[in-house]
Order: C-alpha cells, then structure tokens, then sequence
C-alpha cells in the first residue's frame, strides 16, 4: 500500500515529521516498506529561463544556451532536440546531487565550451522513465523557485507492508485514523454529502447474487472526459500509478484514498439494463486488462442484454470501458463477498486493486458515500453546464454483522501485564471508531464497520496495547517452577543427537539435503506413491518426497567429484517418507563414502568398501547401546545395495540397519561414479533399554590373567566368519570371553574352494589358573565344535 | 710377586680398560682379566701354593686388586652404552616434517550445532522438545491455526501442496505450528515445548530456499502474559548470541494463530555495511510471536477463559547466520565438503553453556 504525505494530510491533522510518521505506522504495525523523499530528492533543482539559445560551434547537435535563474546568468551546454530560447526548465547546478546517479554534478567543459548546469530530463531526477528531452514547464513557472514546490514534489511517498487483516488501511483514511488514535494529530471530517439527484436513471439493476448483497448505480449524463487535474496526476504518480482519464483516475483514487472500490461503465455502452448474478460457466468477456476470461460457474458477473461485462469485484470489460469520447458515466459501488472475490481471483488467477480490498473486507457502510464522493468528483472534474445527474439506484442492502464483544477491565492486564486505565483503554477503542460502554465491571464493545478483523476480546486487547505501544510491554523472565528433572529431548531425538556426533567422529561430514529429489532417482529406491508427488514442485527435479537419504547424497557426492574432491565422506540424520501419513516418515541415520582413501606416503591408498560401511553402521549402534556382539548379519539388504558385498544388521527380527557398496546401477542412474558404499540407520527400531537410572552395572574385573591361543582352520569358501566364531564359542562358552578373525587366506597354499581361516580366542580363567592340559582340552573341544558345526579342519 | 707388582699390574689393566673403545672390546678385557681364565682367576689360583701367613695376605691384596678392576669395568661399561645408545638413536633419526597419518575429519552441521545450542537454552527454561510430521494435513497447518479455507492470510506463506489423502487436503508444512495443535491435542496445560523441524515454501531465491529449518516456541498455563513472551525472548537472545545487552523491541504484526502478534526484532548496527548485533540503535527481524489465539486453543478443547499463554517461531539457518557470520543461506543445503569443513562443528562440540568460551 503506497500513499504520499500530502495525502495523508488530507485527512489527517498534524504537524509530525515524515520520520516520526515513519516510526508511528510500524510502530502500530502498518510495517514503513519504502520512503521515498521527493521534496529531499528534488530540493536543490529550481526553474530556469532559457534567455537564448544558439548553435555549438564546435558540435552539430548541441546548443550552448543562456539560462537565467533569478539571481545570476549561467551559460549551458544543453544536446536535447527541444533546448530552446524563451522556454522554462528544471535547473542543475553544480554541486546538486542527480537522484538518478546520486553523484553530484561538475563544472565542466563540453567541446571546447563550459557548462555551468544542467537543464534535466523525466528521468534525471527520478520522477518517471521519460527521457524525450528535457521537461519544459509552464510559460507561468516562477524563475528562480523550487521545482518540487512548483510542481506538487515537495511530498514524500511511503509504502507500507499490509497485513491481511486491515482492510481498513488499504485506504489512506483508515491509516489516517490509526495515527490519529495514537496520538499523532487529528482525524479530519470526511465531506459524504449527497449529490442531488434530478432525474432517474435510465440503467436499472437486476441484482440477483447471494454474493453481492449491495449493488448502487447512478448515471452521470453529459460529461467530459479529459485528463484528471495536475494534482490527482500527480498523486497517482506518486504512489506508481498510471494517470489514465479523470473517470478511471476517480476510481483508482477512491480506492486508494478510503478503500472503496469503484466501477465506471461507459454508459452509452450498456445495451438495457444492468444485472448482477452468478455466472452459469463458460461466459467470457474480454477484461480491462484486454485478456479473455472465460467464467466458472458461481463467479459473481455483470452484464447487459448482450453478456457479460464485468467481472464484479474483480476488474470491469473493455466492452464499456470509458473513453476520451465518453459523455454518458454510469458509476457502480458494491459490496462483494470477500470468499466470493478470493475464489474467483485465485481461479482466474487475475489480481486487480478492487480484488485485494474486497476479499480482505471492504467497509460495507460506506458503499454509499463512495458513491457521493466519486458522483462529487465526476462532477467537479468532467461537468459541463448540461451535466445531468440521477438518483441513486440502490439494489439490496448492506450486510450488517453488528457484533458486541464484552472485555472483562482486568483481561488487557492479565493478557499483557500492562496495566492501564479503563479509561485509557475506552480511549484508544473510541478512537479507533469503536462505542465502547461500560457496563457490569468490563467494557461492551461494537466494532465499527470497517473492522471485519476484529472478532473477540483479544482483538480488543491487541488494537488497544498495539495503539498504546508495544514498547509498553514489561520484559518478564519466565518463572521456574521447579527442578528441571527429565531431559527436554526424549529418546529418539536423543538417538539422533548421538548418531550424528558418532558420524561425525567416524570421520563424516553432516550434509542437510532436501526432502524432496527427482522422481526418476527416487524410483531406484522403490515404487512412489502418487501421495508423495508434490502437487506444485519446485522444479521438475525436485519433484516427489525421498523413499531414502542415498539418492540426494549420492547427488551431493557426486557434486563434490566433480570440484575435484577425491573422497567424499559424507552424513545426512534426516526424514524419508513411506507415505504421506505421520507413520510414514522415519528418520534414518545416512552415511555415503566415495572415492579412494587420501594418497600418504605411510599408507597405502585404498577405495572405499563394504566395510567402512559396516564400521559406521556399528559404530553408531554400539553408541546408542546395543549389544553389538549379539547383532545377527543377514545379506538380504535392499536392491539399491551390491548383492554380494551388502549386510543387514538385525537385533531378533527387527533390521536396525543396512549397510554395503551401493549398486553399481545406481550409482550410474545418478550420474556418478564408483566405488560408493553407505549405510542406512534405524534408531527408532533399536529397543529401548529396560534398565531406568543413571547407574552402570558394577564392575567385576578378572582376577586372573587370559590365555590367548591362535587356531586356523581350513573350511569351505562358502563358510562365513560368523559361523566360525560361533562354532568356537559354542565349544567352552564360559571360558571363551573373545574371538577374533585375524587372518583369512585363499589362494595356491590351500585347495581350491577352500580358505583358511586363523582365530585368535581368548580364554578368560575365572576360579583357578589354567593347566597346560586343561588349555589343550578347551582346544580340542574347540577343533571338534569348528569340525561338527562347519566340517572345517585344524590347518596342519 | 710383591704388593708393587700387583699395583704395577692394576696400572697397566687400568690403562687398557680405559683404552677400550667399544663395549666388545671392554666385554674382551673383561674375560682376559676376570674370566674363567683371566689374569686375575689366574693370580687368585696360585694363592693355593701359599703358607697360611703369607696367603692371608696376598689373598686381601688380590681381592683389592679384582673389586678395583671389576669398578672400572663398569665404570667404563656405563659410558660406552651412553655413547652406544646416542648413535644408534643418530641412526633412527627420521624426517619429522614429514606428514602424520591421515585421520579423517567429520563435521556437525551448523543447522544441527544451531538447533543444539537453542534446545540448551530452552531447556535450562523447563522446555521439552515436540516433534511432528513434514506432510501435514491442511486442518493442522492452516485450518486449526485460525486460517479461514481461502482466507488471503493462506497466501503469506507459498505453500507445497501434496495430493488429498483420504479426502483431506495435505501440504507440506509451512510451519512448525502445526505442532501447537498436535501437542494441545494429546498434552493438557501448563506446556512449555519447542519444536524444531524441517518446514517448506514454495520460494528460491537468494533469501530462500524451498526448506529451511525453524523453531518454534509455545507456553500455557493460567497466568503467562505477553510480557513473559518478551522476557523470555529476550532472555533466549540475549544468551544465544552472548551478548548481555542485545535490546529486543516487538512491532504489531498479524500471524492468524496468534493475537495480540508482533514481530521480533532486535538491536543492532549497519555501520560500514556490516552487520553487528547489539544495542546500536537499528533493529533487525528474527521472527514472529504472539499470545495464542483464543480459536486456536479452542481447537484443541482448551478453554481460553481459563488458559492462556505464547507462541513463536524462528528460522534456524537465519540465526546460525547471523550467529557464525555465514552468508549465503542456499550453501546450508549444498553439501559441499569444503563448506561443512568450514562452518561445520567438530563432533565433540556439543553445546553446553557452562563451558563456552
């Protein structure tokens, strides 16, 4: 919402600086945008005469003119085609800043000639884009004045950003009132008297629309329309708009000035008379804007005997549009219904002055002074001594909600902590045009009629601490009311803290990557449900909701290649989405490793593999508690894995994560390269721990010292790691405490299908130190266990 | 062999284990002296020849004569292993410039480190963290958080919309608030959540990005007043960025869930062209709060005539920004190594307020 200074003070009685103006609307929330400070802008520039003006005598096009400003004689060297002796100008001297560089303008010498000025142009001093030479002024422009004055610039604009729910300052009255209401000058009365009538209109009007409850026209006969007056150019100017004609710049001006939308229909245009009805669908008429729409069902139309015209509320036809011969004005003022006009807009997707007031709730009460004082200016502005004016056809009624609010005196207090006077509190709503009474120990309030925002007692509470000043509000520490006992995060959340910091250790980088990715990639990681296709995305690659992390980090990796990073160890603790129910998102640890390990001179550089993988995935699960040694390995990860260099990690049934080298086809299907590996976490599968307290289990160390024996055993290729080990704990489970894997060996020195397997076991005495012999039976029941459970055989 | 033998003797030994340059050639004299076979053995052999009298005293000689070469066998022992030990450790000597053993270095997020640090603060204020789901039903996003269906408040925020599920409309959540409801729904007065979470617009530009991340507050009981909601925002500001005086002001604003609403600014200068918080005289927005609206409540069967209380809501990049001095928010999203290396957080970093530095 743009407006100008001037004409706020049209309405407003005050002496307040623009910039206490300023500081006042955002401090009531009518938020200040953009100031733009003509009269600053424009100060330096006054008017010139050009005295005499002759030819360059070095350059064709250039004319070296004598300029006087009142005060002195400047000599200008001036290339615009109208520089001319005996006309007045907008004078630059030296020294003034140009609003459109900002620099401020030299002395200069132009072929050989000095130049003491600058004779501008529209758009050198940022009032308009025109340069077609520069601006002449009015034979009668005072020399040697200020230009801004002259010209009605000494005015500032001011754009504010508009909540949704003030109509009521969609009109420069209304933020008028609010100022006024805080103190910052007097609301002025606004003339509404009537515009007598002499005749009937020969336009009637059919209203028969449940969505337009009030329609009023009247008919201005024998008219001229010109150009509207300097001053109402002006303005509109001022605030962005283009000047058009005086009868369109009266209805742009109503609906600036009191939020009061207003139609114009070229009277002589209207075949019959005029009705207002839902339109069946499929009627089109051409819009002011002169696109073609082509009406739904419901859309609030106005027509004639030949069609549709308008589209009510929205934006008028061509058809009827007033012209430079318009003599005939039929003026119409309406009510609409605001959801009506939300609809309709949305679904034409046609934005318009009009549509913006009146889907936020125009003032129904004044549908009928706007109809005065547009009937007023028509007059003033386009009359001639045969202008002939009708009564004011009225069809329905204005929809009146009269709604009375009760505010208990003490609720502004409890609500705010301010505590201010009842009085003060009656003071601010009648100001603002509300009848407050005090009745029963609170106030009865009624809203005027152009606040449909205000519904209940905390709207009341909200217009009189917004008036008052937010700054008013206390600053008061929240109260502790006890002893913080349970951690703010629950379990799962806490999870999630210690995956990412476990990630993170492991060496991995945490990405945040979107939740959405490109259906074609997101098909890799199983079949989409049409529930998760976003509706309006973003762009066409980020289109469906992610099945997994993989896709996007595969991507990431992939960027990172390709500014030259060598290895990419990346992390993403984030949502994926089974489904659009709130069951269907789980959030999965993700961790994605590509490339080769960095080359070091005391390190062999290898390529990622499965089991960098399966070293996050465990690391993260041992962290967050579980028995890792109890974890089973199945190999049935997800097809997105190497079938054959893939695991899942289970506790019973329940899969707690995957792990692997990523397929080499989606690796491909993503653009990238490969070797990836990565792992998938579910902490939200892992089952919570029994055990409450803070207390860690006591600990009981081993007295004894542990024997340690190595083994290898030569068993069939097809024999896996946790097989073996199993089989030897199996043998003396109270002893053995520790198996590990510390070699495994296939090639020429064993058969061919077979592999040797060395272990390592560690045997932990408890009661007594162990003998020789007793040692040599554990072994033996070890090499017997191996021997049963896999065929495996001591390697001899 | 007279007593002066024996000295003339220890004289010349002497000189030779003193000449001996390596602990070989000492271990050598060694054996040729104090050996099985050794001059010495050998001195303490022919003792058995000897009358009583006259062996009683060459044995006491002879005993001086071995314990004082035995001490400067190890007197010299010793300082040929220093010498030993020094060039064999001339030997092991390495290129130290050389670089260490590559450990790969990991990275916290700033938006999870930011997320962290503001939960700390929270908590230490009696607040527990809410969750709730990305795709939201519109009842939960808009309808239930006093946004009237085709109400233009719906057109403030660009919203993804998802198809109906079960016959009700569904977008992605444009703000965490849909929480609010689910929390009021399932939790009775007094609450005190935050809820952070992925939230979505339909909008990339320089300032934004399809998802950000936000955080939102939300407290009622019977007595908390806006006031509070200042206090409080003021104390959580005032910490986060550590800085004691940072000035917080509220302007009226409009939030459908909310009422009496503001926005939140807070001090700072733009001197120079950069951006400086604290109490300098120019504001800058970090988000919107207000007391919560009496429909909203109602909503969720809470009755607004006895309970009352808060709601507000920030972005989590846009703090970690004006916190860490990142600028550019599309980069949180980028994945790119050599930014989360940068701005990101090592994994033992976790926010803790009695140990910032």
């Amino acid at each position: 919402m743009k407006f100008t200074v001037s004409w706020l003070k049209q309405h407003l009685d005050t002496t307040a600086s623009l910039a206490e103006i300023c500081t006042k609307l955002t401090a009531l929330g009518l938020e200040v945008e953009g100031v733009e400070d003509y009269s600053q802008k424009l100060a330096p520039f006054i008017i010139g005469h050009v005295v005499e003006a002759v030819p360059h005598p070095n350059a064709d096009r250039l004319r070296v003119c004598t300029v006087d400003t009142g005060t002195e004689t400047l000599q200008i060297v001036c290339g615009a085609s109208n520089a001319r002796a005996g006309i007045k100008i907008v004078l630059a001297r030296p020294g003034d800043v140009m609003p459109d560089t900002g620099q401020a303008l030299k002395k200069g010498a132009i072929r050989g000639v000095e130049s003491q000025g600058m004779m501008c142009a529209v758009d050198e001093l940022g009032i308009g884009d025109a340069h077609e030479g520069i601006i002449e002024l009015d034979a009668a422009a005072p020399v040697g004045s200020s230009f801004a004055a002259y010209a009605g610039y000494d005015d500032a604009m001011i754009e504010i950003n508009l909540t949704p729910n003030r109509p009521d300052c969609a009109g420069v009255r209304g933020i008028a009132r609010d100022l006024a209401a805080a103190g910052l000058g007097t609301l002025k009365p606004l003339d509404t008297t009537a515009v007598k009538g002499t005749e009937k209109s020969r336009i009637q009007i059919i209203l028969d629309d449940p969505a337009c409850p009030l329609f009023a026209g009247r008919l201005v006969r024998n008219i001229k329309n010109t150009e509207s007056p300097a001053w109402l150019q002006q303005r509109l100017r001022m605030i962005g708009q283009r000047p058009i004609s005086a009868l369109v710049d009266i209805t742009t001006y109503l609906t600036v000035d009191a939020a009061r939308p207003l139609h114009v229909f070229d009277a002589k245009k209207i075949k019959g008379n005029l009705w207002i009805r839902p339109a069946q669908g499929g009627e089109s008429f051409e819009a002011l804007n002169g696109k073609i729409y082509t009406l739904s069902e419901g859309m609030t139309a106005i027509g004639d005997d030949t069609g549709v015209l308008s589209l009510g509320g929205i934006m008028g036809g061509s058809s009827t549009a007033c012209d430079e011969n318009t003599t005939d004005v039929f003026i119409e003022a309406a009510y609409f219904d605001p959801l009506r006009i939300a609809l309709t807009g949305r679904a034409l997707q046609l934005t318009s002055d009009a549509r913006y007031r009146f889907e936020r709730g125009v003032d129904p009460l004044f549908t009928l002074d706007g109809m005065e004082i547009a009937t007023r200016l028509v007059v003033e502005l386009c009359g001639t001594p045969e202008t002939i004016v009708s009564e004011v056809e009225v069809a329905g009624k204005a929809p009146v909600l009269e709604k009375t609010i009760h505010l208990d005196l003490a609720k502004c207090f409890k609500h705010t902590g301010v505590d201010l006077p009842v009085t003060e509190q009656e003071q601010i709503l009648t100001r603002l045009g509300f009848t407050v009474q005090q009745e029963n120990g609170r106030l009865r309030v009624t809203p005027p009629s152009w606040r449909p925002d205000i519904d209940g007692s905390s709207d009341l509470i909200e217009e009189i601490i917004r008036v008052k000043g937010y700054e008013h509000l206390p600053a008061t520490s929240l109260p502790r009311h006890e002893a913080i006992t349970r951690p703010a995060i629950d379990t799962e959340e806490a999870r999630l803290h210690t995956a990412r910091r476990v990630l993170a250790m492991q060496g991995l980088m945490e990405a945040v990557t979107w939740s959405f990715m490109p259906a074609e990639i997101a098909a890799l990681f199983g079949a989409i449900p049409d529930e998760l296709r976003l509706v309006n995305p973003i762009s066409s690659d980020l289109d469906v909701m992610r099945p997994s992390l993989l896709g996007n980090l595969i991507l990431a990796a992939k960027r990172n290649v390709d500014r030259g990073a060598a290895d990419v160890a990346l992390f993403e603790v984030g949502p994926a989405f089974a489904s659009a129910a709130p069951e269907g998102q789980r959030t999965i640890a993700t961790s994605l490793r590509a490339g080769l390990s960095p080359r070091h001179w005391n390190a062999p550089t290898r390529a990622v593999d499965v089991f960098d993988a399966k070293a996050d995935a465990l690391a993260v699960l041992a962290a967050l508690g579980v028995p890792t040694a109890n974890l089973q390995i199945t190999t049935d990860a997800p097809v997105w894995y190497h079938p054959g260099r893939s695991g899942v990690l289970r506790l019973g049934p329940h899969p707690l994560a995957f792990f692997g080298a990523l397929h080499p086809q989606i690796i491909d299907a993503c653009g990238a390269s490969g070797p990836m590996v990565g792992c998938e976490i579910f902490p939200e599968a892992i089952p919570v721990a029994r055990n409450a307290g803070s207390a860690k289990p006591l600990l009981v160390l081993d007295a004894l010292q542990p024997v340690t024996r190595d083994f290898a055993f030569l068993v069939e290729g097809s024999v896996t790691a946790a097989k073996l080990v199993k089989a030897v704990k199996d043998a003396e489970k109270s002893l053995i405490r520790a198996v590990t894997v510390f070699d495994v060996y296939e090639g020429e020195k064993v058969e061919k299908g077979k592999k040797s397997v060395a272990l390592s076991v560690t045997l932990q005495p408890t009661q007594k130190t162990l003998t020789d012999a007793e040692i040599d039976a554990i072994a033996a029941k070890i090499t017997d266990s191996v021997a049963k459970a896999t065929g495996g055989q001591l390697r001899g | 062999m007279t007593s002066d033998d024996l000295s003339g003797l220890k004289s010349e030994w002497a000189a030779s284990i003193e000449g001996a340059s390596s602990l070989a050639a000492l271990e050598d004299i060694r054996v040729a002296l104090l050996g099985k076979k050794g001059r010495v053995t050998e001195l303490m052999k022919s003792l058995g020849t000897m009358l009583p009298e006259a062996r009683k005293e060459r044995g006491a000689a002879l005993n001086i004569l071995k314990d004082g070469i035995a001490a400067l066998i190890e007197t010299r022992q010793a300082h040929l292993a220093v010498g030993a030990l020094q060039e064999k450790l001339a030997q092991e000597s390495v290129d130290v410039t050389l670089s260490a053993r590559p450990q790969s270095e990991g990275r916290i997020h700033p938006t999870t480190q930011t997320l962290e640090e503001i939960i700390t603060i929270f908590a230490s204020m009696g607040f527990s963290v809410a969750k709730g789901p990305d795709i939201e039903t519109d009842y939960y996003c808009f309808e239930a958080l006093n946004f009237p269906p085709d109400h233009p408040a719906r057109q403030m925020q660009d919203t993804f919309f998802m198809p109906p599920k079960d016959g009700k409309p569904m977008v992605l959540r444009t703000q965490t608030s849909a929480v609010q409801i689910r929390t009021m729904e399932t939790q009775k007065p007094p609450i005190r959540i935050i809820v952070p979470g992925r939230t979505y617009r339909c909008d990339y530009d320089q300032t934004h990005t399809p998802m950000f991340h936000q955080f939102e507050g939300l407290v009622i009981d019977e007595t908390t007043h806006m006031g509070h909601l200042k206090g409080c925002l003021l104390d959580f500001l005032r910490s986060f960025f550590g800085i004691e005086d940072l000035p917080v002001r509220f302007r009226p604003s409009f939030f459908p869930f909310t009422e009496p609403s503001a926005e939140i600014d807070m001090g700072c200068s733009r001197k120079g062209g950069t951006l400086k918080l604290g109490n300098y005289g120019d504001w800058l927005e970090i988000g919107g709060c207000g007391m919560v609206h009496p429909n909203v409540l109602r909503n969720c069967n809470i009755d607004p005539d006895k309970y009352q209380g808060f709601a507000f809501g920030m972005g989590i990049e846009r703090m970690a920004m004006l916190k860490y001095g990142i600028p550019d928010l599309r980069t949180f999203f980028e994945s790119d190594m050599r930014w989360l290396k940068h701005y990101g957080f090592l994994p033992m970093d976790t926010p803790n307020p009695a140990l910032r530095a």
